[in-house]
């Protein structure tokens, strides 16, 4: 009994389903006269016959402008039959002649005979639909009105902002019908000033009026140029209206500017930060000038490359982007690992002489840079994961990266990590009193050469992590050190060698200098001169930096 | 902190030696020996090796070789060039290895001299240039349409010489008063001149200096030098001028070493040594080191200006990648390389490492910076006195293990 | 493998006995005699800054060697004879020195006596052996797009002049098919080549009524990372639309450009980059995501679609395999490679033509002098030491790839003094000596 009926009401189904798959949605015909009507020479004929399939709202007919933009749209004689409009994109043979499988005009849909079989067609029974560039530019403008009803509210924001470049006003109620439905306040925002930008053409001055005034609330930047276009030909009163507006437009992209060069600032001075942190421990704490220490960031960027060639390789696309998390450890100890054997081989014999650990790590530094060229080449590249590209939108036209988002994130946490470890950790104590008295150390029982390996490989390890953060913002390459060494050690001089607050607080400062000096001047280059000059000038007046290091030490 | 100063880990002197006449016998025959070896060094390198260029020639447009004992007209410029590498080495050596200042923007100093002569050179080449004006070519694509004032005076030869003396001492003057005075030292300084040179780097790479940006200055044709009137154009193309500007350089080293050594042996110099061992025992002994440093400070830009200018004809180019702070690094090396406070160590380093990179970027193209990386690294390690060093490093090693074979 | 004359000549009379004086004369001549291998220079940054693009250059020409002698070498005629020279090239490391590109080059010259040097990538390494090569009658191949304003006889120029990138780039912005752009954000490392192609560039735009504030100029310094700023400008300046940004950075500091330009929400359809100094083998290099849709206009790409281009791309990709060069999968072609690759065939068939490898005949075989270069004909001018070639334009892919989206029709002259920059200036070695000034004729 149960499976004669669910027989049964699978056969309705079926049965009311069927149709609805064998045969399209009845077109209507004031389209299918649209799309006929396309079938000419004239061209504007044709534009309008575009315009009008682009207000009709019907999307069946977006495959219809597209194929005639890329120019697949036919018109279709068969042998025994009435003429229809066709679209022929794929290819085939048939007995040995080509000829293409054909979609229906309306929908795109396959058309088939009446056994089943895909209809298709020799080219001789089909005569293509031509177009030229101006009718491309309307296809354009219609395809645009239906991005505005789109899924995706990005392709929405795209083709509000495009119907206003086109300064087509009859998209107008599109526009306003868009706006009313729109529920994402990005896109809506967009809608509004296409909206808005449009009705600036508008024959009555009172719409431009609204228009205008609307602008201004909205300030919106792309109105800038169409706003002092209008002034030149506008009445008294429309430009007073256009005055205040601009201004206020103008007032607005400077705050932008301003709040983005202290989202700058501190991007750039927790890159610093990080930078310069595994340094502040190697040169603070420990007396050893290490010019390889940009060579160290070097090698953890490498192993986050090679942690992404490993991840391609073997692990599924979809969770690819977890390779970053996974590289963080593995700079750390790539870096770490280079660095202790830095240490046991070369700078422990160095000790007390700065200036040789100098010498001799500039040395390393050479070695390590060819062999990264001779191993990896000089270009690779690291993709970036998924989740770190693009930014948030703060406000309109302020974009915050993500990728420089996590490093300051990431900043803090390394920051707070090497606070918790030197200050109220064992190892950290001992570290702390080696520094401070290695003598006294030694007779406490602390193994001194221990804790110098492991406090450079911790300095080292910290660069390796800088080095793996800096793949989201530049590049992999041999020579990646170079750029950064020069500034890592300004900052840790200037913050005052072996406190690590001041390392922090240099590098924001640095940081938030540099960028308002660019905003200030104009240039990069004299924002990265003066704050060397800066810097310089400083330490004539504080030798020992931010903080200098207390004690009754008389010789450094 | 205190730092085992290096010299008396490498040199161990005699304390006792100078009572007795059988040392003191043997410090003379040293020093006779010293010095018959400077002689011989300077007659060398200022008579000898140019003589071998002019003797020897291939016969002009013809495919044979010189002699065999030629000295090339391509060796002789190496030479010349190495000569006035050697030069900024003296100088450097002066307040690193004698007062222990590290100082990483030397070639800033270097690049000063150079570029003064540049400017020089620039201005003379004038009409024969690319865009045929008087203007260097680089103003006439900047598009500048006149001499900037600072240019002008350019023109003349001796104010050029002046100048490249003049410039780089002025600056270190200014730089070093206002740093020795702060009591910069150390590490500080080293750190403060890479940041000096890195932003003037940065200043000199731009277009808007006038001063050629990245690409420098370039096509140079002649020197004019005049004289109470009388003027002679020497091309430098030919080789007469080329080997001219050789023996001038190698002059020039002779004097540096000369003045140098006489700095050095004075109580100056000794106030030097002193401050390079302990800083704050000469400043309570009642010195001022920072004038001692000054002074020495000012000394050595003076001749690495010089020396810019002297290695700038025989090249044909200055850049600003001339002042990096990697150049800056490796002309210390040089010094780590022959000898820290020895003169001789300096102007050997100097020539060893610039010939060893010559030889090791031509035979084995690309593989050259680990010979070097590993060059440093072992000097510094192995023989922190350098090559001059060895020797006594040599003997000293022996010394002790007889000494420990005897005890047994 | 020697055959030596007696034996040939018995060969040839045994021949003629048996009434084959057809087939004598259908032989092509003697067989070919080996002679003394003829040195060429390879003067290419191998370490320092420069190395991430010359290294390439120096893997293509000695490719390019390996061909030629493969196939038995330079074959020079002489009355009849036939003697074949094996290619020995002479590679030094100037390591992106400049001083040091001035000492190797008169060593390649006077100490090794090459007969030709292919080499330099940048402006300041080619200003600073030009007095070398001019000086001592030498001969080098530069195979870079350059900034122009240079003619001299001792260079063979095969990389492309201003009119033959930058302009027809922006050209193609400016008409419909390229998007109709109207305003122009001219960014560039602080260097002669994008201060003069700038400037060439704001003259052009003049001439084609373009404002003063539709085009806006900056420059960074070399290894610039930090862009937020600029990226900024340039969303400011763009507001309004029909805004393009014509790129001439240069280096490392394309990555962080790209990269802050895409995660500030700037796309290639807003803003459109046009790039000179980005070709496939910089793409390596970067993550390429950020940079879908952006543009660069070479006179060669690797995508190009002829079968000598595709036989150029598999040889190169199995010498780079075969030799062990780092990143050997992932080895791509780009123009500078090209025409430094067809500058080394180019100067084999001057020898070949000129029967010597003396330089002042060479120079003269070498006008108007054509190869089918895997772009394409390409032809050495008569007059000007430059190169006729084709410019194409291509939109980045996300596989690194370039797919050309404009082709200019034939080949393009070169000129190296701008029209719009010295309209009368020329350079011309044939009637003139080089630089000459139009109107006083």
């Amino acid at each position: 009994m149960r499976s004669s009926r669910q027989r049964f009401t699978l056969a309705v189904l079926l049965l009311l389903v069927t149709p609805a798959v064998r045969a399209q949605t009845a077109p209507p015909p004031a389209v299918m006269r649209q799309i006929d009507a396309l079938a000419t020479d004239d061209g504007a004929a044709q534009r309008a016959a575009v315009d009008a399939l682009g207000q009709s709202g019907d999307r069946n007919v977006v495959p219809t402008l597209e194929a005639l933009r890329e120019e697949s749209l036919y018109v279709w004689t068969p042998p025994n039959g009435t003429r229809r409009m066709v679209i022929a994109r794929d290819k085939t043979t048939v007995n040995d002649h080509d000829a293409y499988v054909l979609q229906d005009a309306y929908g795109a849909g396959r058309l088939h005979n009446a056994d089943g079989s895909e209809l298709s067609a020799t080219t001789d029974e089909l005569e293509e639909v031509s177009v030229d560039r101006r009718v491309r530019a309307v296809i354009q403008v219609a395809l645009e009105r239906f991005k505005l009803v789109d899924s995706d509210p990005a392709v929405r924001r795209a083709a509000a902002k495009s119907l206003a470049d086109k300064g087509d006003i009859t998209a107008l109620e599109a526009l306003a019908d868009a706006r009313a439905a729109e529920r994402d306040p990005a896109a809506r925002t967009a809608i509004d000033e296409a909206y808005n930008l449009l009705k600036l053409s508008a024959p009555a001055e009172q719409d431009q009026l609204a228009a205008v005034n609307q602008l201004g609330a909205l300030h919106s930047a792309d109105a800038v140029p169409r706003l002092e276009e209008l002034r030149k030909t506008a009445s008294p009163q429309l430009q007073a209206a256009i005055l205040p507006t601009l201004e206020r437009i103008r007032w607005w992209q400077k705050v932008n500017r301003f709040l983005y060069a202290v989202f700058s600032g501190l991007s750039l001075g927790s890159i610093l930060v990080l930078m310069s942190l595994g340094l502040a421990i190697t040169f603070g704490v420990m007396g050893v000038i290490n010019m390889a220490h940009g060579e160290l960031m070097m090698i953890g960027a490498y192993a986050t490359f090679l942690t992404q060639n490993w991840f391609i390789a073997h692990v599924p696309a979809r969770v690819f982007g977890v390779y970053f998390l996974a590289a963080i450890p593995l700079s750390f100890g790539a870096a770490g690992a280079a660095g202790f054997l830095l240490e046991r081989g070369v700078i422990r014999f160095l000790y007390g002489r700065p200036l040789e650990t100098l010498l001799a790590t500039w040395g390393v530094s050479l070695i390590l840079i060819q062999a990264a060229r001779f191993w990896f080449g000089d270009l690779t590249a690291v993709v970036a994961p998924r989740w770190l590209s693009g930014g948030i939108e703060v406000m309109a036209g302020v974009q915050l990266p993500y990728n420089r988002l996590f490093i300051i994130a990431f900043t803090m946490v390394c920051v707070a990590g090497v606070y918790l470890l030197l200050l109220r950790s064992s190892a950290g104590l001992r570290i702390r009193a080696v520094m401070q008295n290695r003598a006294m150390s030694a007779s406490m029982g602390i193994s001194t050469n221990r804790v110098d390996a492991w406090t450079f490989a911790l300095g080292s390890g910290l660069a390796g992590v800088a080095g793996c953060a800096l793949t989201l913002i530049g590049n992999v390459e041999p020579d990646l050190g170079q750029n950064y060494i020069v500034d890592a050690f300004i900052v840790v001089v200037t913050g005052g060698v072996g406190k690590l607050v001041g390392t922090v607080a240099a590098a924001l400062g640095i940081g938030w200098l540099n960028t308002f000096l660019e905003l200030v001047t104009d240039s990069a280059v004299m924002g990265k001169v003066l704050i060397l000059v800066f810097v310089i000038l400083f330490l004539q007046r504080r030798p020992s930096g931010l903080f200098p290091p207390t004690g009754r030490a008389v010789e450094y | 902190m205190e730092t085992p100063a290096p010299s008396e880990v490498s040199h161990p002197a005699p304390v006792l030696a100078a009572a007795s006449p059988v040392h003191l016998l043997r410090d003379d025959n040293r020093r006779v020996a010293g010095l018959v070896g400077l002689v011989t060094a300077a007659l060398v390198l200022v008579v000898a090796l140019p003589l071998l260029n002019v003797v020897g020639r291939p016969v002009s447009g013809t495919e044979t070789a010189g002699a065999w004992y030629w000295v090339s007209d391509v060796e002789l410029n190496l030479l010349g060039r190495y000569l006035s590498y050697a030069l900024l080495a003296l100088g450097l050596d002066l307040i690193w290895g004698y007062t222990g200042i590290l100082s990483l923007c030397q070639a800033l100093f270097f690049c000063f001299g150079g570029y003064c002569m540049g400017m020089y050179l620039s201005l003379q080449t004038g009409a024969e240039g690319v865009y045929e004006s008087t203007l260097p070519d680089f103003m006439v694509w900047n598009r500048v349409t006149e001499l900037p004032l600072f240019w002008q005076p350019f023109h003349s030869f001796w104010f050029t010489m002046a100048a490249i003396v003049i410039v780089p001492s002025l600056f270190a003057f200014i730089f070093g008063f206002l740093t020795f005075r702060s009591r910069v030292r150390g590490v500080y300084f080293a750190v403060l001149t890479q940041a000096l040179a890195y932003s003037m780097w940065l200043l000199f790479n731009r277009n808007s200096m006038n001063l050629g940006g990245t690409n420098g200055l370039t096509n140079f044709k002649k020197i004019v030098p005049t004289l109470f009137g009388y003027s002679t154009t020497l091309r430098l193309s030919e080789p007469p001028v080329q080997r001219g500007l050789y023996v001038v350089t190698a002059l020039c080293l002779v004097a540096a070493y000369l003045l140098c050594r006489w700095i050095t042996r004075t109580r100056l110099g000794r106030v030097l040594t002193a401050i390079r061992d302990n800083e704050n025992r000469v400043r309570f002994s009642g010195y001022n080191p920072a004038n001692f440093k000054l002074f020495v400070f000012v000394v050595s830009a003076a001749l690495a200006g010089v020396a810019g200018a002297l290695y700038v004809p025989q090249t044909g180019i200055i850049t600003p990648g001339k002042m990096s702070v990697a150049a800056s690094i490796d002309m210390v090396i040089w010094i780590a390389v022959g000898g820290r406070g020895t003169l001789v160590g300096a102007v050997l380093g100097a020539l060893i490492v610039n010939a060893g990179y010559s030889y090791f970027t031509t035979h084995f193209a690309a593989y050259w910076p680990y010979f070097l990386g590993l060059l440093f690294v072992a000097v510094v390690m192995l023989i922190p006195g350098g090559l001059i060093g060895l020797p006594p490093q040599i003997r000293s090693r022996l010394t002790r293990l007889r000494r420990r074979g005897q005890i047994e | 493998m020697k055959i030596s004359q007696i034996g040939v000549f018995r060969t040839i009379v045994v021949a003629t006995v048996t009434g084959a004086a057809v087939l004598c004369w259908a032989l092509p001549g003697r067989a070919a005699e080996e002679g003394p291998p003829i040195k060429i220079g390879i003067l290419h940054s191998l370490s320092g800054t420069m190395a991430i693009s010359e290294v390439s250059l120096r893997d293509v020409d000695l490719m390019a060697i390996d061909e030629i002698n493969a196939k038995g070498g330079v074959c020079i005629t002489k009355e009849g004879k036939k003697t074949c020279h094996k290619i020995e090239p002479v590679v030094v490391d100037p390591a992106s020195n400049w001083d040091l590109f001035a000492e190797k080059a008169k060593q390649l010259l006077l100490q090794d006596k090459v007969a030709v040097v292919f080499g330099c990538w940048t402006s300041v390494s080619r200003k600073s052996v030009l007095p070398v090569f001019e000086g001592n009658n030498g001969l080098l191949f530069y195979p870079v797009q350059y900034e122009g304003e240079e003619c001299s006889d001792a260079v063979f120029y095969t990389g492309a002049a201003p009119n033959q990138q930058a302009i027809p780039a922006v050209e193609y912005l400016m008409s419909e098919e390229g998007g109709g752009y109207k305003k122009f954000y001219l960014l560039g490392t602080d260097y002669v080549y994008p201060r003069t192609t700038n400037k060439i560039l704001r003259a052009m735009l003049k001439a084609k009524g373009v404002p003063e504030d539709s085009i806006r100029e900056e420059y960074t310094p070399f290894h610039h990372q930090d862009y937020q700023q600029i990226v900024q400008k340039i969303k400011e300046f763009s507001a309004g639309g029909k805004t393009a940004v014509i790129s001439t950075i240069n280096g490392d500091s394309n990555v962080p450009f790209y990269k802050e330009f895409a995660n500030q929400g700037l796309t290639a359809s807003d803003v459109p980059i046009m790039a000179f100094s980005v070709a496939e083998d910089e793409l390596r290099g970067m993550d390429t995501t950020a940079l879908v849709g952006h543009l660069a206009t070479w006179n060669y790409f690797e995508s190009v679609d002829t079968s000598a281009n595709k036989a150029f791309v598999a040889h190169f990709k199995e010498y780079a395999k075969k030799h062990n060069l780092p990143d050997a999968d992932h080895r791509v072609t780009d123009d500078p490679m090209e025409a430094s690759y067809f500058g080394v065939y180019l100067w084999k068939q001057a020898v070949e033509k000129a029967g010597t490898t003396d330089v002042d005949s060479v120079r003269k075989a070498l006008y108007g002098m054509t190869f089918e270069a895997p772009s394409g004909t390409v032809k050495i001018d008569e007059r000007n030491h430059h190169t006729w070639r084709p410019v194409l334009v291509g939109e980045i892919k996300k596989d690194g790839q370039f797919k050309i989206v404009h082709r200019s029709k034939g080949l393009v002259k070169p000129e190296p003094w701008s029209e719009y920059t010295n309209p009368d200036k020329g350079c011309d070695w044939v009637d003139h000596k080089g630089t000459y000034e139009k109107n006083a004729k």
